[in-house]
């Protein structure tokens, strides 16, 4: 029998996602072993043209990382699509937008001013922009538009799983390969990470009260953590409970606070905003100056609970800046 | 008049989508090769709003490759901003963290990317100009130390930063823990481990390469010699240094031309903007931009380990230092101007960061429990710089009284080498392209060129094994296509 065929690509992202399927170190050994690899821009010779060769579902599974905001990735997330039985939406940015989806709290405008206009290294005083099509002295040039807003990959094509976190755990990149190689997948449009909450394998739980009632909000600058106490119990803003687990608690082994990038359970829609009411829930206050006082402590609500996932949610993009991209979610 | 152009689409060894665009004459030589960079997220923008404590963790998102530079240079800019002095061992700590990053990352360049040119050979068979290649060349073993090495540093950055894409323990004024004896004696292993393995590569590349005329003449030729300035972070006595100093900058004969501390790069670097790429043009606002040209009187300048070693008057460690003087002995003194010298640079540094690693790690204060500050004073602006493997990188924060971000600026490792890189393709381009003769030896004489800078276009990622597959299409004038080659 032959070997199946799995395809890895990239749209818009950091090549964290890249470098956490190589820290699979020697057992990415054993991965060729198991299965072919028919396309993997980073790594290996194939072109697009190959992916276009191969017969529809003719790819056991492709691995897409990386936000959509390029025709370019549209078109590649389309072809994928199209060849691969399943496809699954791998790290933070493809499964709910990740860190450069907080760009949608701007304007595509207010992006390329600044960077080519304002930012104060640059000296451009005929204001040139980078152009799609540039004529140079020689002929014409040309470069990708980008889109008015960063969106997830299955608000640009349907997604059979998603393989969550910043990057996505290599504990939870073997459970997948492996799940997928023995024909053990749960069902379609899952999550492939446990469906509790951070909490659960922190190893802080302990010392988290059963009732917490906070009085006062710390950023993480403004205090020294203590290494063994349940974060929140410090009143500084863990989204553990708000978190899927999976992880190993890798922020709070490192003495920080999680920050989300898991997701949420398969029981919340907004991540969010169940964040968020979350927190509510744990003030210990009545009157409304004391509350505005402890939420200081909470200075940038959208960038804190929408950190990796605000393409995702209901908020999608700033209100009132401009047109909201049309194309809802296709599931 | 007749013209053709080659395209090469994709470039996939960059993060995103690089393409060369080639114009050819009628006589078939080069008119002008472009290296176009299709990168842009914005991040300078997205930033405003949030918590100047945030950007350790939000800016690592810009690279998954080099995220600890990122993070150290926000880390540094909050030290900066909040005018707090981290205490000693936390110093210490970041320094040692910092410096195995620097290990595993050039580790990674050397043996998976950068090397196979010259270990393997840029005549050598296509196929084998690659990782596998590397291997079969010096044996597997070495391949198992090379994962092995790699995934021992990384680990070791683990067990600080709680991630090693995407660390999360630096805050203003120190880091989130402290050093356990258990950590302090496996960074002590894993740096013997990276000192002798350094030791290894240097002494693979003077056998393989530096025993080889032929491959002395390459790094030598004029096609991928460029006459810049260079630039890089020393210390007091001027030798290299990637956590902290003042930046050095040398004019092309190699004399100090600035020193400054990062705190006044706004006085000395500029960005210029073309229209064919999204990439901003570093150069010296004191020599101003002339085009793409080289000379003193073009303020282009190089950064990454040529430039860095360039910039500095020596190592701060004994055997790097015996490295570098060989280095220039070889290279017929300083500065050297030839690109593919970054290879053997980068080994150097690789050494010196190895050693450094030792120093910090025997150091008996980098057990002292103490390792934040608090701030206190009201933060308003903040400027942090470090070397990441790719060069200088500077992060620049203004906030409000609260510390939340109201503007940012980057200069990015791989912005200040985008001028030099784009005349080094281009230069490579007219030297090996005459006549309208191409060939699959054209493909990796022309990849050479950037290959050597490790270029980091946006954030690339430098993963595993295999070449960069490479189309080129020549069309006529009508727009037809009447020859392919690609590299399969």
């Amino acid at each position: 029998m032959s070997k199946p065929k799995v395809a890895f690509y990239w749209c818009a992202s950091c090549g964290g996602c890249e470098e956490a399927i190589v820290d699979l170190a020697e057992e990415i050994l054993q991965v060729v072993e198991a299965v072919e690899i028919a396309f993997w821009p980073v790594a290996l010779d194939f072109k697009r043209e190959d992916v276009e060769r191969l017969a529809d579902g003719e790819l056991a599974a492709a691995f897409i990382n990386g936000a959509i905001r390029t025709s370019e990735q549209v078109e590649m997330a389309h072809l994928l699509r199209a060849k691969a039985r399943l496809l699954i939406a791998f790290g933070s940015c493809s499964h709910m937008g990740g860190v450069p989806g907080l760009a949608n709290l701007f304007d595509r405008e207010e992006i390329l001013r600044y960077v080519y206009e304002e930012a104060p290294t640059v000296h451009n005083p005929q204001r040139v922009r980078p152009e799609t099509r540039i004529e140079v002295d020689e002929g014409l040039l040309t470069l990708p538009a980008f889109d008015e807003a960063v969106r997830t990959l299955d608000q640009t094509v349907e997604v059979d799983y998603y393989l969550p976190g910043c990057p996505p755990p290599v504990g939870l990149i073997r459970s997948a390969l492996q799940a997928l190689l023995e024909g053990q997948l749960p069902p379609r449009g899952s999550v492939l990470a446990p469906d509790v909450a951070l909490c659960a394998e922190c190893p802080r739980k302990p010392t988290k009260p059963e009732r917490l009632a906070l009085k006062d909000l710390k950023r993480p600058h403004q205090v020294l953590i203590d290494p063994q106490t349940c974060l929140l119990a410090q009143g500084i803003i863990c989204l553990g409970p708000a978190t899927r687990s999976g992880c190993g608690a890798a922020c709070i082994q490192g003495n920080m606070p999680c920050t989300g990038c898991l997701g949420p359970t398969s029981r919340v829609l907004d991540g969010g905003a169940k964040a968020l009411s979350a927190l509510a829930s744990l003030l210990d206050a009545t009157e409304e100056a004391e509350i505005e006082r402890i939420l200081e402590g909470i200075p940038d609500p959208v960038g804190l609970f929408y950190r990796y996932s605000l393409p995702a949610s209901l908020l999608h993009r700033r209100a009132g800046n401009g047109r909201r991209v049309q194309e809802g979610r296709t599931r | 008049m007749s013209r053709r152009e080659i395209v090469v689409d994709p470039i996939t060894r960059l993060e995103g989508h690089g393409k060369i665009h080639i114009f050819l004459n009628e006589k078939g030589d080069v008119e002008r090769a472009y290296l176009q960079v299709p990168e842009l997220r914005g991040f300078e923008k997205f930033v405003v709003g949030r918590p100047a404590e945030e950007m350790p963790q939000i800016t690592s998102r810009i690279c998954g490759v080099c995220p600890t530079a990122h993070h150290m240079a926000a880390t540094k800019a909050l030290d900066d901003l909040y005018q707090v002095e981290p205490p000693p061992a936390a110093k210490k700590i970041r320094e040692l963290i910092y410096c195995t990053f620097m290990v595993e990352d050039h580790a990674l360049h050397f043996y998976f990317l950068g090397g196979p040119d010259f270990v393997v050979g840029p005549t050598a068979p296509r196929a084998e100009r690659n990782i596998l290649g590397v291997l079969a060349r010096v044996g597997l073993e070495i391949g198992r130390e090379v994962i092995g090495l790699r995934k021992q540093l990384r680990d070791l950055i683990t067990r600080v930063g709680g991630k090693v894409i995407h660390p999360v323990f630096g805050l203003p004024g120190g880091i989130a823990k402290a050093l356990t004896p258990e950590d302090r004696e496996a960074f002590l292993a894993g740096a013997d481990r990276a000192v002798e393995f350094a030791l290894f590569s240097l002494k693979l590349f003077e056998d393989i390469v530096l025993r080889n005329p032929q491959y002395v003449e390459w790094i030598r030729s004029e096609a991928y010699t460029h006459r810049t300035y260079y630039m890089g972070l020393v210390d007091e006595r001027n030798r290299v240094n990637f956590y902290d100093g003042w930046l050095r900058v040398v004019d092309p004969h190699g004399r100090e031309f600035l020193k400054f501390p990062a705190r006044d790069y706004l006085r000395h670097i500029a960005e210029h903007v073309e229209p064919w790429s999204y990439i901003k043009f570093c150069y010296l606002r004191d020599v101003g931009w002339k085009g793409f040209t080289d000379g003193p009187e073009s303020g282009i300048y190089s950064v990454a380990p040529l430039a860095r070693l360039n910039a500095a008057e020596g190592m701060a460690t004994p055997r790097a230092q015996e490295a570098y003087e060989q280095f220039y002995a070889t290279l017929g003194g300083k500065p050297v101007h030839h690109t593919l010298a970054n290879h053997w640079a980068r080994l150097i540094e690789l050494l010196y960061a190895a050693e450094r690693m030792q120093e910090l790690a025997r150091d008996p204060e980098i057990l002292d429990p103490h390792v934040r500050n608090l701030p206190a004073a009201i933060p308003r602006e903040g400027i942090g710089v470090v070397e990441a493997p790719r060069g200088t990188l500077i992060h620049h924060y203004e906030t409000d009284e609260r510390g939340i971000i109201t503007r940012a600026n980057l200069i990015v490792a791989t912005q200040n080498n985008a001028a030099r890189i784009a005349m080094s393709v281009d230069k490579a381009a007219r030297s090996v392209i005459r006549g309208g003769v191409v060939d699959d030896g054209l493909l990796n004489l022309v990849e050479m060129a950037f290959r050597a800078y490790d270029p980091c276009h946006g954030c690339a990622t430098h993963a595993l094994p295999g070449q960069m597959p490479l189309l080129i299409r020549i069309y006529n004038p009508r727009g037809e296509l009447v020859r392919e080659l690609r590299r399969d």
